[in-house]
């Protein structure tokens, strides 16, 4: 009887799958593999193409690991390194960081559209645009709700789920290494780079996968500050669209049953990234806690 | 190398280096930590200044008349919350019951392991899921949907939880049972369930804090709505739908509704988590490897 | 009581037997470390309760006593490891030719590097091969030509009885060789930065018989160069090895001699009854 509830898990993974296939066969049939380099998108004639959702999501989820992952493996190496003598501190901080994990994405959207998008605009991306303006990422006029806005919210989102797992491998890594490190004369700072760090990177490469999970799948807190034009472009303060802020923010704007069935594989395309995402990371953290026998 | 007091060129650059990281450390806890700070700050300063008992009792009203409020929302949230819960905590509990205490089958890791990457799965894929399934069969929006796309989001939770809280309860007390001639099943049942109850409670509790505040998979399924439901199976307004449509809305007003609704979403999680930490404690935080 | 350990005067030392009580200071010539009223905690438990002991100089001394006397504390306060754990405190002196390792404005990255560390269980570097393990040291001390990389890490393995079993593997990773092998990388990863003294805790104490007496072989080769303190509970390794030996019991040291006249003709009922197989 409880089996029939795991039997239940998988059978629900499976017509999750399956649902989404049949939702997209329209524009499956229409455009097969081509729809994954279709850079048009255009409702009013009815022609798509999924190339500039696909893109957006991997610039903006590159941008929010560029961010996001040194911060995470600071706070990893903070808590565990230079917390070890003080636990009360050290929780404290990681629970705080926890906190940050429970708070809903729309109120990260909400906060980004109103205060984080107008101070990076005057604080960080006209700076950026007026010195630097020549290097193509920084050429267009900042206005705030961009790829640049979403990556930064990203990055905050993600940072707590990879500093958990970071901190939980970096814990991992026996005593006995740090140990060797000292011995042979090394600063704490090299006993963290050269002796935990390489240790630990697979376990650390999991967690970097699991945040790039994260990211690619992050829905409302892109969605208001991406700015919502269809394009490709590798200028950072130009509006664009991921493949979930896509779906959400058109969705009850379908006018035909192919731009539907479109939006719908564009949910398929996102099914995939993140199956395959998820299962390459866990696979990552089950071997880190095989090799030093903790939990991960 | 005379004396021991470091004085070469490598030494000092070694320690300046030593030094600097440090700082870089200090730094990306702050750099962490502080958007909480802020996030926080702005909800309850941003959004106290809305609240009133309208707030709370009024159904939204056009942009210029004043005295809207935000209560459709808070009753579809607790609606669709609630129907989400009497799907996910029986599913989700014993589909963690089953982890816990039959590991070793082949169906328990290949499902644990779905669960766990179902668990992190885009939330609007669940969405999508819903609407295919439910809301083009039976042809509207519906709380009856939403509810359902909740429950998806909601069972790995409960299942991890049930099944971390289960395992914490040591082996001899079933072994203890079960020489005494009680079935396996009853021994779950009656032993093993009593003694991780908290556990499972807490649980529950996680995974409602969670299902309150998704957006995504309602927007393709319950869709919204300016006004009480009368049935099911009707759009229904929540919580966070109201906080995103209002968010970006052009009119300052509902903008603030927005704020003000994100205060209340916002305490609500608080005070789930704070029952959360009164009735377990630390007990679920992971135990550390000893060398 | 007066004691002297000059070598070349054992035989006086021997005829007025060699206790050290440790309220007597004691005369120190050709000794490269002497400790001084150390005492040693883990939080509130003074595991090390007021030690003065001299080691002498490029001989083996080897530090016995049973379970939970202090004896790994003591090392490892000898290169600052023990103030490492969360915890832990140290208290008093220990000098390196005559250079207190405790002092205010001394760099206790520089300490380890002069008295390097062989743990109980083999640590390699399992990310880095055999030839990085052994120049990891070197590395972070900016050496960075290859000839003398080269050159150092042969030296080393040479000096580990290592070299000829893996001299056409280095490049293989650390962790890939067998216990007995990957502790005498560890000894090699040890003396590539050329310390002063080696301290060893029970390095053999996780190997087989042949492979402890290929490290037994190599530490007495390494004693011509380095001073070596080793931690042992095992009586006949120390008989084999150790010049000197200490009794430690309960935090305290009860006798200090040269290893055959302190086993022969104990001064110390304790140390008897230790040796006797009294109490383990």
């Amino acid at each position: 009887m409880v089996g029939a509830a795991a039997i239940g898990i998988i059978v629900l993974m499976a017509a999750l799958a399956y649902e989404l296939i049949l939702g997209s066969k329209v524009s499956l049939d229409k455009y097969g593999f081509s729809f994954l380099f279709g850079t048009t998108w255009d409702p009013v004639h009815d022609v798509y193409g999924a190339l500039p959702y696909i893109y957006g999501t991997l610039l903006t989820s590159a941008l929010a690991l560029l961010i996001g992952l040194p911060i995470s493996i600071g706070v990893a190496v903070f808590l565990v390194e230079k917390l070890k003598r003080r636990q009360n501190e050290a929780h404290l901080i990681g629970t705080t960081v926890e906190l940050l994990a429970a708070v809903p994405s729309v109120i990260y959207g909400l906060w980004a559209l109103f205060v984080l998008s107008p101070f990076l605009k005057v604080y960080v991306e006209r700076p950026l645009h007026n010195y630097v303006g020549f290097i193509p990422t920084f050429s267009g006029t900042p206005f705030g709700l961009d790829f640049f806005t979403a990556g930064v919210i990203l990055a905050i989102m993600i940072i707590p789920t990879v500093s958990a797992i970071s901190r939980n491998v970096l814990d991992a890594v026996p005593n006995s290494q740090r140990e060797a490190m000292y011995s042979i004369g090394a600063t704490d700072w090299e006993v963290i780079t050269k002796g935990i760090l390489p240790y630990a990177r697979s376990g650390l490469f999991g967690a970097t996968i699991l945040g790039l999970g994260r990211a690619v799948g992050e829905t409302m807190a892109v969605t208001m500050v991406i700015g919502n034009a269809t394009r490709i472009t590798g200028d950072l303060f130009s509006p664009g669209y991921t493949l979930a802020s896509a779906i959400a923010n058109q969705f009850s704007e379908t006018s035909s049953p192919l731009s539907a069935s479109a939006l719908i594989e564009l949910g398929l395309i996102l099914f995939f990234v993140a199956l395959i995402i998820n299962v390459f990371a866990r696979t990552l953290l089950w071997r880190m806690s095989r090799m030093t026998k903790a939990r991960i | 190398m005379a004396g021991i007091m470091a004085s070469s060129g490598i030494d000092r650059r070694r320690r300046i280096t030593n030094r600097a990281m440090t700082g870089l450390v200090y730094l990306s806890v702050c750099l962490a930590i502080s958007p909480l700070v802020f996030i926080l700050a702005d909800v309850a300063i941003r959004g106290a200044s809305v609240i009133n008992i309208d707030f709370f009792t009024h159904l939204p009203r056009p942009v210029d008349v004043s005295g809207g409020g935000i209560a459709n929302a808070i009753v579809g949230s607790f609606v669709m919350v609630g129907l989400a819960s009497l799907m996910a905590v029986p599913f989700g509990v014993a589909a963690g019951i089953f982890f816990s205490e039959w590991p070793e089958s082949r169906l328990s890791t290949v499902s644990s392991f779905m669960n766990d990457v179902l668990a992190e799965f885009p939330s609007i894929v669940v969405g999508i899921f819903v609407y295919v399934l439910v809301v083009l069969a039976t042809g509207t929006f519906s709380a009856l949907a939403g509810g359902m796309a909740l429950a998806i989001i909601m069972i790995p939770i409960v299942a991890r939880t049930t099944e971390e809280s289960l395992k914490l309860v040591p082996r001899n007390l079933r072994e203890a049972s079960m020489a005494l001639g009680v079935p396996r099943w009853k021994t779950v049942l009656s032993i093993v369930i009593s003694t991780g109850k908290a556990g499972l409670f807490t649980g529950v509790l996680l995974a409602v804090a969670r299902a309150a505040g998704e957006t995504a998979p309602l927007l393709l399924t319950a869709l919204g709505n300016s006004f009480y439901a009368t049935s099911l199976m009707q759009p229904t307004a929540a919580l966070p739908l109201l906080i995103y449509t209002d968010g970006i809305s052009p009119f300052p007003q509902w903008q603030a509704d927005a704020w003000g609704a994100a205060l209340v979403l916002i305490l609500s999680m608080l005070a789930l988590n704070l029952a959360i930490k009164l009735t377990v404690g630390r007990r679920m935080s992971h135990a550390r490897p000893e060398n | 009581m007066t004691i002297e350990m000059q070598k070349g005067r054992e035989d006086e030392a021997m005829k007025e037997g060699l206790t050290v009580s440790t309220d007597v200071r004691t005369v120190t010539f050709g000794s490269k470390m002497k400790t001084r009223g150390l005492r040693a905690w883990f939080g509130k438990s003074e595991v090390i309760k007021g030690i003065d002991l001299d080691i002498p100089e490029k001989c083996v001394t080897a530090i016995m006593g049973p379970s939970g006397c202090g004896k790994t504390t003591f090392i490892r306060c000898l290169n600052r490891i023990h103030e490492l754990t969360p915890g832990a405190k140290v208290q008093g002196e220990v000098m390196l030719d005559d250079e207190n390792i405790y002092g205010p404005k001394v760099d206790a990255v520089a300490v380890r590097r002069k008295i390097g560390m062989v743990f109980q269980k083999p640590n390699p570097f399992p990310t880095m091969s055999i030839y990085d393990n052994v120049a990891a040291g070197l590395k972070l001390n900016g050496v960075k030509d290859k000839k003398l990389l080269d050159e150092v890490v042969e030296r080393s393995l040479k000096m580990g009885f290592l070299w000829e079993e893996v001299k056409n593997d280095l490049r293989k990773p650390g962790a890939a060789l067998s216990g007995g092998q990957q502790q005498r990388l560890c000894i090699a990863r040890a003396i590539a930065v050329q310390p002063e003294v080696l301290l060893m805790d029970e390095p053999a104490s996780a190997l087989d018989p042949t492979a402890t007496a290929k490290i037994e072989e190599a530490m007495v080769q390494l004693k011509k160069q380095y001073t070596i303190v080793i931690v042992t509970h095992n009586m006949q390794q120390a008989a084999r090895v150790a010049d000197y030996t200490a009794f430690f019991y309960l935090g305290e040291l009860v006798e200090f001699g040269e290893t055959a006249p302190l086993f022969e003709n104990p001064q110390k009922e304790l140390t008897e009854r230790y040796i006797t197989g009294k109490f383990g």
